[in-house]
């Protein structure tokens, strides 16, 4: 029997991280690729990834992080996180990936969809101005569900 | 290695139907690739990312991304979606003749 093809995803972004942010729109950005529908919810500390204000600042966490292979200690002393992004930063762009900014105008532009999360926005007192423009609407919960009908949901 | 019948034109290609042989192809393939990935007829436009597609190729052994194809300004990423629908650049790769972009951005 051949299975059947994914048609539809939908990604939940709930991480503020840059190992966090990519993962979810690379996905979303390779579903489009292959013809295949995407939306991402953006909840919690994902909600940095639309913000106007944050989402040019996405930082590698180099604390409580064992991927990062450095000990926390070292991790915390002030700047490690920042150099630790500015490495990776550069080595995203050198494998042609875009930035965050540019990888949302591309998803948008590829007709993925982006949404905020309603519980989050009003945790962190956020309005719609506050998102980039490329994010169509805040979502409840329920309206998420709704509109993820007939999708795989992804959580990262 | 399977091959495929295009109108008059036999030519080899792998199991997901890609050209093995840039050289074989030619604009009636085109067509008629064009026809099974569901584009009923090429415009001047699908022709123009064509063409550039296999230069490309041809210059440099390699398949550009989509973000190299808009930032250079050869097509915005949402005519490309409008022209090759479902699965754009894999379907404008298959239809020029060339092999499957393997690429995840």
């Amino acid at each position: 029997m051949e299975e059947e093809k994914i048609k539809k995803v939908s990604i939940i972004c709930s991480k503020g991280s840059l190992e966090g942010v990519y993962p979810a729109l690379i996905l979303a950005n390779g579903a489009r690729m292959e013809g295949i529908e995407a939306s991402i919810f953006f909840t919690f500390f994902g909600l940095d990834a639309i913000t106007k204000k944050r989402m040019g600042n996405i930082k590698v966490s180099t604390v409580g992080n064992p991927g990062m292979h450095i000990p926390t200690v070292v991790g915390s002393i002030p700047g490690m996180s920042a150099m630790a992004t500015a490495m990776m930063k550069k080595t995203i762009a050198g494998i042609d990936i875009p930035p965050i900014d540019e990888f949302i105008e591309m998803i948008h532009e590829a007709g993925g969809k982006l949404y905020g999360c309603k519980a989050s926005v009003d945790m962190f007192k956020l309005t719609k101005d506050d998102f980039c423009e490329q994010v169509e609407k805040i979502l409840t919960v329920g309206e998420f569900y709704e509109m993820s009908a007939g999708a795989q949901i992804i959580f990262t | 290695m399977p091959t495929a019948t295009f109108g008059n034109h036999q030519v080899e290609v792998n199991d997901e139907g890609f050209l093995t042989d840039p050289t074989q192809w030619n604009k009636e393939i085109a067509d008629a690739i064009a026809k099974e990935v569901n584009i009923p007829e090429l415009t001047p436009k699908h022709w123009e990312l064509i063409d550039y597609l296999r230069k490309y190729y041809t210059e440099k052994n390699d398949m550009p991304s989509i973000r190299f194809l808009k930032k250079n300004g050869i097509i915005p990423i949402k005519d490309l979606y409008s022209l090759f629908p479902d699965g754009p650049l894999k379907k404008a790769s298959k239809i020029a003749g060339l092999p499957k972009p393997y690429s995840c951005v």
